[in-house]
């Protein structure tokens, strides 16, 4: 999208990463704060779900503490990292995928409900793809998640 | 095909219970709150709770610290920051929490994480992710963290990313599993 976001967009961008109200009627709660109607949230929050620049309102999970996730990575040929990734983002276990510029150039966050599943799912991508899966599994978490300040300037 | 699966040992130090009901309800919502003016109440209805339980129940796993953060999830690239690098040290193990510490005080990391080493192909241990609107910002914030956590004569690599091909929250149900 090409951000052309108001005032209100940006506030309800920044302000709302985390402590969303716990109340019955979160968004009119929300309204109040930002000075405008119940309505206007709801349609921009709608508005700026449809563009893509959020992701969702919701809870992000602590990692491990429902299911085991993994990081994985890959080292694939250039002619055949699309077939690949293709075969990767297949999995609804899979939530992210990108390329990056390294040799292991293929790398891939995998959640399953147990380890069992999880690794399932990495001796299939191999088995499928005929190219190692090297799992990184999260040994330490350091950072403390309070959202992503956005600057707009 | 070889695969290096490294069993997870060391995750948290105290694992908070989750329930089959919680897993339920984080599943309920897994895509996001309804954008409707109630919509706990929306929630509880689909799954036989009321709205006082649902919202009691969700401030009980942000207690737990089940739920991390709770609120609005943005997307950067979406919202301008185009460039996203993925930073990875080879630090010695035992200075890998302290240096982790002070990698993740900054506000243009989203995640920094101690994980396995695999060698030979993968000599690091430390990953931090950093989130610029450029290559060049990227890097310069890059150069200062290196400045502030003396980080100068540790070996890195610096993973920017090319082709994003999926990127989703977690799924907390999959369908009939």
């Amino acid at each position: 999208m090409k951000p052309e976001l108001s005032e209100l967009d940006r506030r309800l961008l920044n302000d709302f990463q985390q402590d969303f109200p716990l109340s019955v009627t979160p968004y009119a709660d929300m309204a109040r704060n930002l000075g405008v109607t119940e309505e206007q949230v709801l349609a921009r929050l709608h508005e700026l779900k449809q563009a893509g620049a959020i992701s969702r309102v919701g809870a992000v999970i602590r990692p491990n503490t429902v299911g085991v996730s993994t990081l994985a990575a890959m080292a694939v040929p250039p002619e055949a990292l699309d077939a690949v990734a293709a075969i990767v983002s297949g999995y609804a276990e899979v939530n992210h995928n990108y390329e990056r510029e390294h040799r292991l150039n293929l790398w891939f966050v995998a959640q399953a409900p147990d380890s069992t599943r999880l690794t399932e799912v990495l001796e299939e991508i191999a088995g499928r793809t005929g190219h190692e899966v090297l799992s990184f599994p999260l040994i330490e978490d350091y950072h403390i998640d309070l959202g992503f300040e956005m600057r707009w300037n | 095909m070889e695969l290096n699966v490294i069993k997870h040992s060391v995750v948290s130090p105290h694992r908070p219970v989750v329930d089959e009901a919680d897993r339920r309800l984080l599943a309920a919502i897994q895509h996001g709150l309804p954008l409707s003016s109630r919509p706990y109440a929306e929630i509880g209805a689909r799954l036989g709770l009321s709205e006082q339980q649902v919202i009691a129940r969700l401030q009980w796993l942000k207690e737990a610290g089940v739920i991390r953060r709770f609120g609005v999830v943005v997307r950067h690239h979406e919202l301008g920051y185009a460039s996203n690098a993925m930073v990875v040290w080879d630090v010695p193990d035992e200075q890998a929490s302290e240096l982790g510490r002070c990698l993740a005080g900054f506000d243009f990391i989203t995640l920094c994480y101690r994980r396995p080493r695999r060698l030979p192909q993968w000599r690091f241990n430390l990953y931090c992710m950093i989130h610029g609107k450029s290559r060049e910002e990227v890097m310069a914030h890059l150069e200062w963290m290196v400045n502030h956590c003396d980080l100068q004569t540790l070996p890195h690599a610096v993973l920017f990313s090319r082709r994003r091909f999926k990127q989703r929250g977690a799924v907390y149900a999959l369908g009939e599993r």
